[in-house]
């Protein structure tokens, strides 16, 4: 399997604070890529650094061949790097399919000019538009609630929704930050086989979670993450019996 | 489906009936109520067009913009240098309305840029910054060349004239003689719904739903890919395009501007607009719009009516209407914080239909 995203040397320090140094690792296409690690250890700020929404201190990253070192967020959505957050972010007073259709914005072009004079372009891409929007969300299972406002669907359809709106701009890699949290058993089960069936089609996904169970059931390989340095890096199974990561989460000094 | 039919053919007809009620509305008014009702009617035209373009920038984007009146100034100036004898420039009002329109936008490019990391208070205090800016510039670019006149303002600024027919005094008209005011007030009403239309299109659009993203939550418009610096500049630019634009129609209308018509309160009225209106709501800020030009002006009334009844004023009405206006705000926030018509609640209320 080729590698898809490739992170090297990535560190990011607040002032005194060393959140992560020299992070590196590989993520390979079509697998899912588990970030673990105890609460603080830097899965977030990695994730953060990753999406340009903190610049890297130094370090490179590469998306298939594209350096995304420094970029935008909105570059690096393009490049084909999309996420959800941990602490859901959604546009509350907009209805779930507008949500949606904004993840579309850089998969579509009308501008001003376009809009106002409702351009046969204008019209058929809005249509699309809509019409791709729709079909994500009866997709992720919340068709019914397309026209509710965002801030009233209930927990489990709002983690929903920003996957679909992350869905949206057709992502070569999409990163999921704790995307279970809050999640009943039910809930959980269906957001594991919506990934799968996501990683069947041949996506490519990043996976925070706390859920030990559920990540070591679902990701091929995974990075532990503890004090901002890269402590394991493999199979479920490696990372498992390794010494670093039991002490990590167990606390005690490693066995030698 | 017939239902379907009744309904569009009932909408067919309300908007006829309308658009036949605003045109006649000036037949009523002014004999009825006088020349300076048709002038207030007028004002509460331009104010729409300037709560609809600060509808945009605050409304839709979300970015508190306390110096719009700034925009408004750039229009106003733009005609008034361009059509008086200040420089002896007489340009018709084809060009100098879209060079006014742009060059406002070019300003709200030009402010919007230092404030894109602003946002909130912040932003709120820099434009409020930037709007008393231009207006001292204003009143002090009499010297040491005189450019605007200083605080005189300019005067004996040229009405629109569309090929020797004038709309700066009252006209014979298939034999009825119809003032200056009536006919502003269709210019008016044709360029509100130009701001209406623009409005509405770019609402229900790409750009529009981008704009509405980074009020909802800017970190996460930008990770859905919304380049967050270039919509907010354009909601800054669409905005001020607006602004220019009524205030081209101000200068011609009134004949006369100076910086006095730009102070900070301007600003803060036009706001009021929107907050008591319904914050990006079309029809809300209309209302809004209306309401605050026609009130303040049937409080002057109150000044007869005092010295009929006491033979003399006891409360100035200028006291009076602010006195009420802050009521009115404090009650709206109690009871109505999301205006009087806010947006979304069709949606809502589909929503609800449907589940």
């Amino acid at each position: 399997m080729s590698n898809l995203l490739r992170v090297e040397h990535v560190t990011k320090h607040f002032g005194g604070i060393k959140a992560l140094t020299d992070v590196s690792f590989t993520v390979r296409k079509g697998e899912i890529f588990g970030v673990i690690g105890p609460n603080g250890a830097g899965k977030t700020t990695l994730f953060n650094a990753l999406t340009g929404l903190y610049q890297p201190d130094t370090g490179a990253i590469d998306l298939d061949g594209v350096s995304l070192y420094r970029r935008k967020p909105h570059q690096i959505l393009k490049a084909g790097f999309a996420r959800t957050f941990q602490n859901i972010r959604l546009f509350h007073n907009m209805t779930a399919l507008e949500n949606v259709m904004v993840g579309r914005h850089t998969r579509t072009t009308s501008g001003v000019l376009a809009a106002l004079l409702h351009t046969k372009h204008n019209r058929q891409e809005e249509r699309d538009c809509a019409a791709y929007a729709l079909q994500l969300l009866d997709r992720i299972g919340i068709g019914k609630h397309a026209n509710a406002l965002a801030k009233n669907l209930s927990y489990g359809d709002q983690r929903r929704l920003e996957i679909a709106r992350a869905l949206a701009s057709e992502p070569k890699l999409l990163a999921l930050d704790e995307p279970a949290a809050g999640m009943n058993p039910n809930e959980k089960n269906a957001l594991r086989d919506l990934m799968i069936s996501l990683r069947d089609e041949g996506l490519t996904l990043m996976l925070i979670e706390h859920d030990v169970k559920l990540v070591m059931g679902i990701c091929e390989r995974m990075v532990v993450l503890d004090y901002g340095e890269k402590i394991a890096e493999g199979t479920p199974d490696e990372v498992r019996h390794d010494p670093k990561v039991i002490a990590a989460y167990l606390g005690g000094e490693v066995a030698a | 489906m017939n239902v379907l039919e009744a309904m569009k053919g009932k909408a067919w007809l309300s908007a006829t009936l309308l658009l036949a009620g605003l045109i006649l509305l000036p037949f009523v008014v002014e004999p009825a109520l006088g020349k300076s009702w048709m002038r207030i009617i007028d004002f509460a035209l331009l104010y729409i067009m300037l709560a609809l373009g600060l509808n945009i920038v605050v409304g839709y984007a979300g970015l508190l913009d306390l110096g719009y009146v700034a925009f408004y100034a750039v229009g106003a100036y733009c005609w008034a240098l361009l059509s008086s004898p200040q420089f002896d420039l007489h340009l018709p009002f084809w060009i100098i309305l879209p060079a006014g329109a742009m060059l406002a936008a070019g300003f709200g490019v030009l402010l919007g840029t230092p404030t894109l990391r602003l946002r909130g208070d912040y932003l709120a205090i820099v434009t409020l910054g930037f709007g008393e800016i231009i207006r001292i510039f204003l009143n002090n670019l009499n010297a040491p060349v005189n450019i605007t006149n200083g605080p005189q303002g300019i005067t004996l600024i040229d009405p629109i004239t569309v090929g020797g027919f004038s709309l700066g005094k009252t006209q014979d008209v298939l034999g009825m003689s119809i003032s200056s005011p009536h006919m502003y007030y269709y210019v008016f009403l044709l360029c509100v719904a130009l701001v209406v239309f623009v409005s509405l299109r770019l609402e229900n659009s790409r750009i529009g739903r981008a704009w509405v993203a980074i009020r909802e939550d800017e970190m996460a418009a930008a990770a859905a890919g919304i380049n967050t610096r270039n919509i907010k500049l354009l909601a800054f630019a669409m905005g001020a395009t607006f602004g220019g634009l009524s205030g081209g129609l101000f200068a011609s209308f009134q004949g006369f501007v100076s910086p006095e018509s730009f102070n900070l309160m301007e600003s803060i009225m036009i706001l009021c607009m929107i907050v008591l209106g319904g914050m990006g709501n079309i029809p809300g800020v209309i209302l809004g719009a209306i309401l605050l030009t026609v009130i303040p002006e049937a409080l002057r009334y109150t000044g007869e009516l005092q010295r009929a009844m006491f033979g003399q004023v006891y409360v100035d009405p200028a006291d009076l209407r602010m006195l009420l206006f802050g009521i009115a705000l404090v009650l709206m926030m109690l009871f109505r914080p999301t205006g009087l018509l806010p947006s979304k609640q069709r949606k809502q209320e589909f929503a609800e239909e449907r589940k």
